[in-house]
């Protein structure tokens, strides 16, 4: 079930590109959701939503606040996988 | 040692009408209206990013010494001419507010003195912003269970008195006003069964700040009600989409019936990802009404409703899925025939 750490950002890139439109390109694992990506809180709540069907896994939303940048969901995700 | 009983008489009962259905709906706002820049003198924000976040444009405000029994009432009296009846033919009032400013009397009955309703039965009921379609499955069952021929449902809030201008994340959100419904009997179903239920473990997400008793206790500033915008939001979409198609399914109802779509009008960005959610068709006419209203909790969906009819988006007679949820949280939805 655990996905290589590629895997999973080219899923959540998806799943960003679905909401917003934005580049699979630029959801690069340095980016910030909100200062870089322009992703502001409810779209980052339906981000969440998907990618908790996705991955098959939960992502509480006591924990969305810590998701600050990209490379933090992927962690987040690969480690609620494993 | 057991007693035998003496031989007891059987009750009489009532049986109410075999249907309900909304006779008549019926709004008031206040006249004064309030702009995203103003809300921008007491917070950091600006008006795009209000309309991005929310989809609001402009609320309104009652005046210092307007109440919600005088909003209720002025919405009450536009409900009744709807209908085409009169106050005395009403026997309950059902009143749904939270911002009503006394632990009693409730305001219920002051609204059935003041319109003329007098004698009904008249009580509040708190249900935040989902209180009016627990006011229709109240009236509902009332009109069909015998206990009234015809239920004045009212929505009203005076939320104005319960937001803190200074909090950045609900100053925006909050408006003013008043939407009724009167529901009687009839001929055919005009009000399918409600889906509803509550989450009480989640009440921290939409609460007012302290209980009155920590205020008179601990001195602490006027609890205002706050919620957490991303658990709201998160709740409100994927929790109450199912709520929604639940409606639709016990109705006997396919989304290509609805010819209008009610959400309570907590955000544009709930009401969009719901429609998107439900996968509504594009010929169904969705209530938008928070852009100008504001977020008015338990008067957001009579306002809504309303305003549709009034303007000719909503048909007379037409089908309407209304969905309500809130603070408790709890949540009330089911599928109406328009008046």
């Amino acid at each position: 079930m655990a996905q290589s750490e590629k895997e999973i950002l080219d899923g959540l890139a998806e799943i960003v590109n679905e909401e917003t439109g934005l580049d699979t390109a630029s959801v690069e694992l340095d980016k910030s959701f909100t200062d870089d990506l322009d992703i502001d809180s409810l779209s980052m709540m339906t981000i969440v939503v998907n990618a908790e069907e996705k991955f098959g896994v939960r992502i509480p939303d006591d924990e969305v606040k810590n998701l600050k940048t990209v490379h933090d969901a992927v962690n987040f995700i690969a480690a609620a996988q494993s | 040692m057991t007693t035998i009983p003496k031989a007891r008489p059987t009750l009489s009962t009532t049986s109410g009408a075999a249907h309900a259905r909304i006779w008549g709906i019926g709004g008031y706002r206040p006249e004064r209206v309030v702009t995203n820049d103003e809300i921008c003198e007491t917070v950091d924000s600006s008006d795009e990013w209000i309309r991005e976040r929310s989809g609001i444009i402009t609320r309104r405000q009652a005046a210092p010494a307007e109440t919600v029994v005088d909003m209720a009432s002025a919405a009450a009296l536009e409900a009744l001419k709807s209908a085409g009846l009169v106050a005395s033919q009403i026997d309950a009032v059902i009143l749904a507010t939270v911002t009503h400013p006394y632990q009693t009397p409730a305001a219920a009955p002051m609204v059935a003195d003041r319109i003329g309703a007098t004698p009904a039965a008249a009580f509040d009921i708190s249900a935040a912003c989902a209180g009016y379609c627990h006011g229709i499955t109240l009236a509902n069952d009332m009109v069909r269970g015998g206990s009234a021929q015809f239920v004045l449902v009212i929505g009203v809030e005076k939320l104005s008195d319960f937001t803190d201008r200074t909090d950045r994340g609900s100053a925006f959100i909050f408006g003013d006003g008043a939407g009724a419904a009167i529901v009687g009997p009839s001929d055919f179903p005009g009000i399918g069964p409600t889906v509803w239920g509550s989450d009480g473990a989640k009440w921290e997400t939409i609460s007012q700040r302290n209980s009155w008793i920590e205020v008179r206790d601990h001195n602490v500033a006027w609890p205002a009600i706050t919620m957490q915008g991303q658990s709201v939001f998160r709740w409100a979409v994927y929790s109450m989409a199912p709520i929604a198609q639940a409606a639709l399914d016990q109705a006997g109802i396919k989304a290509d019936d609805l010819d209008v779509f009610i959400p309570h009008q907590a955000n544009m960005r709930i009401i969009d990802a719901l429609v998107k959610q439900l996968k509504l068709p594009e010929h169904i006419a969705i209530a938008r009404d928070i852009a100008d209203t504001g977020n008015t909790s338990a008067a957001s969906i009579p306002l809504a409703a309303q305003r549709m009819l009034d303007s000719g988006e909503a048909p007379h007679g037409g089908l309407a899925l209304q969905i309500a949820f809130g603070a408790g949280l709890v949540y009330a939805a089911q599928v109406v025939v328009l008046p």
